[in-house]
């Protein structure tokens, strides 16, 4: 589930408040978004993948992270180099190459239809 | 607020694949057009958030051939090889488009040829969303569908909805609609799928529309205990394992879900990829790259660290399940009404085995496509007699209750009330005559409640409305389920384990307070052409 918006990278752009399809976020007074409806988050990640700014960390978990988790720790996150990790693989951002240019999802098809490995 | 009143020659619900192509295709014949979404177009569903092989095949006849044959035992010979050519065609057609017309940058082989054999959603469904706005439609995101217009003849004449961001309702007014809302997977937050709660289904119903296949609705996926991230292939890779660490004999992710969900009954279940080579570990990392976030974010290694497993209700999203198309422009038994995607059965390609993957994406493209272009061929054909039409609204079940309406958070109530008889292994997956009974009759029960009482308050309505909808398409799912009497494609019953040769049909279904099922007639199925 999405856990952490950084107040301080965000610039209050409105994408993730846009692009999320179950409509967790709310504008916050100050303009950045606030987590409103949490148990709405189905963990699919868009709202990082579109970050520009790579201010939001969604926990892989489908729950809420536990209290005193590093799931919900930016500190901690912003430690292991957390944020923008996924908009980095998917090759989003400028100067990137986009992801689907690496795709290889057409050899699991070709495996599937093999019948396995 | 006061309501939003619009009008279009074309409205397109749902945000997906086969909401997007048929939004650009129907503009394209020269239509006006209103997508209108739950979420957002281009991050909505279950394409978005994954990566998916596209069944494109190069139109050669043995090539064809044998990916038409490669599924059909499997799927228990329901599918049809004129929808399968069809949709090759198209598919074929729709990715060269994709790639010419909206650059898609598919990976290149060594002969510096383009693979187009594979999308990856995120990538897809963002350029989508670029394609459907250059070719003029207009979008309503966050939008969600409360229920259909028909005009006095019962055509389907537009349809109402809700703008949670605006709090406001909106009522568009138009030749025909597309239903294009997915499928339904019960809010089980398998990958992406939280916002396919089955809501076109309820609408199609609702309008005197019949569904096909839904005994065919009960995919699981295999996930990381706890999280959302679902991609059964790359468990093709895996050995599954007790807590003891030994190995669990005949468990495997394409024949061998139902030994993983009959432990999980009791038990742990735990996996490693650990017969990926290194070549396979990096592949999987360039298809999916979400597949690996629940393991990176935790510290876990899958190609070397046991990790627990849960299978996520995918319900109709990957089962082949869905509204009956009455031929291959997409239109259904009402007039006006179109569907397309996961909304409609794949029971044409897939039979009844999971239509998920390359299938799935092939036929949301096709579909879309032609649900599109016969949607605009019918608003061009009403004129402007389309707009000039009364219309009323056909919203039953969570939107007017037949009785006093009760509390407006009941819906909380029912989703859980159907989840628990939908999304256990042993009632829906291991199927019986002596669990789905009882099930049913706890749904059947549930809905008498739903009609009488249930409603929503302000945006709420929506939440009203999709538990309305699971609960009607979990009725449809167990009637069709208790109807067929064998084992044909996935679905598998423990007290009928053989195929029955007379039940060479497929199933439909249909109807609201009174569910009724039935054989296709051999004259609409088109199946004389498929060996039993």
């Amino acid at each position: 589930m999405i856990e952490v918006v950084r107040a301080g990278a965000c610039v209050a752009c409105d994408i993730c408040i846009k692009v999320c399809p179950t409509d967790v976020f709310e504008r916050g007074a100050d303009g950045v978004p606030v987590i409103a409806r949490q148990p709405d988050c189905q963990t699919c990640f868009m709202c990082e993948a579109n970050c520009p700014t790579d201010a939001l960390y969604v926990a892989p978990l489908s729950g809420p992270a536990p209290a005193g988790s590093p799931q919900a720790d930016q500190a901690a996150l912003e430690e292991a180099g957390a944020f923008g990790a996924y908009r980095e693989l998917i090759g989003w951002g400028g100067g990137r190459t986009p992801g689907s240019r690496l795709d290889r999802n057409h050899v699991f098809t070709a495996m599937l239809e093999r019948g396995g490995p | 607020m006061s309501e939003l009143d619009l009008t279009a020659d074309v409205v397109v619900a749902g945000g997906g694949p086969a909401a997007a192509w048929a939004a650009v295709k129907a503009a394209e014949a020269g239509a006006d057009v209103l997508v209108v979404d739950k979420g957002h177009l281009g991050t909505s569903g279950a394409t978005a958030a994954a990566g998916t092989g596209v069944w494109y095949v190069a139109p050669d006849a043995d090539a064809r051939a044998a990916a038409k044959a490669s599924r059909e035992t499997l799927g228990g010979h329901l599918a049809d090889h004129a929808w399968m050519d069809r949709v090759l065609d198209q598919t074929y057609a729709n990715m060269n488009e994709l790639a010419e017309v909206g650059r898609y940058p598919f990976p290149v082989g060594a002969d510096g040829a383009q693979i187009r054999r594979g999308l990856q959603g995120p990538e897809y469904m963002r350029r989508m969303r670029t394609r459907v706005k250059r070719a003029g439609a207009r979008i309503l995101d966050h939008s969600p569908v409360t229920e259909l217009l028909v005009d006095a003849e019962g055509a389907v004449a537009g349809l109402a909805g809700y703008r949670r961001q605006h709090d406001q309702s909106y009522r568009v007014r138009a030749g025909a609609v597309v239903l294009a809302t997915g499928g339904c997977a019960f809010l089980s937050k398998a990958l992406g799928c939280n916002v396919n709660t089955g809501d076109g289904a309820l609408f199609a119903a609702e309008a005197g529309a019949d569904l096909s296949g839904m005994e065919f609705s009960n995919a699981y996926a295999i996930a990381p205990e706890f999280t959302s991230v679902t991609k059964t292939a790359f468990y093709s890779f895996a050995t599954f394992y007790r807590g003891d660490g030994s190995v669990l004999e005949g468990a495997g992710s394409q024949r061998g879900r139902s030994v993983i969900a009959r432990t999980l009954l009791s038990e742990k279940v735990y996996a490693r990829l650990d017969q990926a080579t290194p070549e396979d570990m990096l592949a999987m990392r360039l298809a999916q790259p979400n597949f690996f976030l629940p393991f990176d974010r935790q510290g876990i290694d899958p190609f070397r660290d046991l990790f627990a497993v849960t299978m996520l209700a995918e319900g109709t999203v990957r089962g082949t399940g869905g509204i009956r198309l009455t031929g291959f422009d997409c239109a259904t038994s009402v007039p006006g009404l179109y569907a397309a995607g996961d909304a409609a059965t794949r029971e044409p390609i897939c039979g009844g085995f999971t239509g998920g993957g390359s299938h799935n994406s092939a036929w949301a493209m096709s579909s879309g496509t032609w649900a599109g272009q016969g949607a605009a061929r019918h608003a061009r054909s009403l004129g402007s007699r389309a707009l000039a039409r009364t219309t009323h609204g056909l919203g039953g079940a969570g939107l007017r209750p037949a009785g006093t309406p009760g509390d407006p958070s009941a819906f909380n109530d029912v989703i859980k009330a159907v989840q628990n008889e939908v999304i256990p292994y042993d009632k829906n997956l291991l199927r019986h005559g002596d669990r789905l009974a009882p099930a049913l009759s706890v749904l059947d029960e549930v809905w008498r409640d739903v009609r009488a009482s249930l409603h929503g308050e302000n945006g709420d309505v929506v939440r009203a409305r999709s538990a309305a909808a699971m609960t009607a398409h979990a009725r449809w799912m167990y009637n069709a389920a208790l109807a067929r009497t064998e084992t044909r494609g996935m679905h598998k019953r423990q007290d009928f384990p053989d195929l029955d040769p007379a039940q060479h049909h497929r199933l439909l279904t249909g109807g609201l307070d009174e569910v009724w099922t039935a054989p296709e007639p051999a004259a609409r199925g088109g199946l004389a052409a498929v060996a039993s």
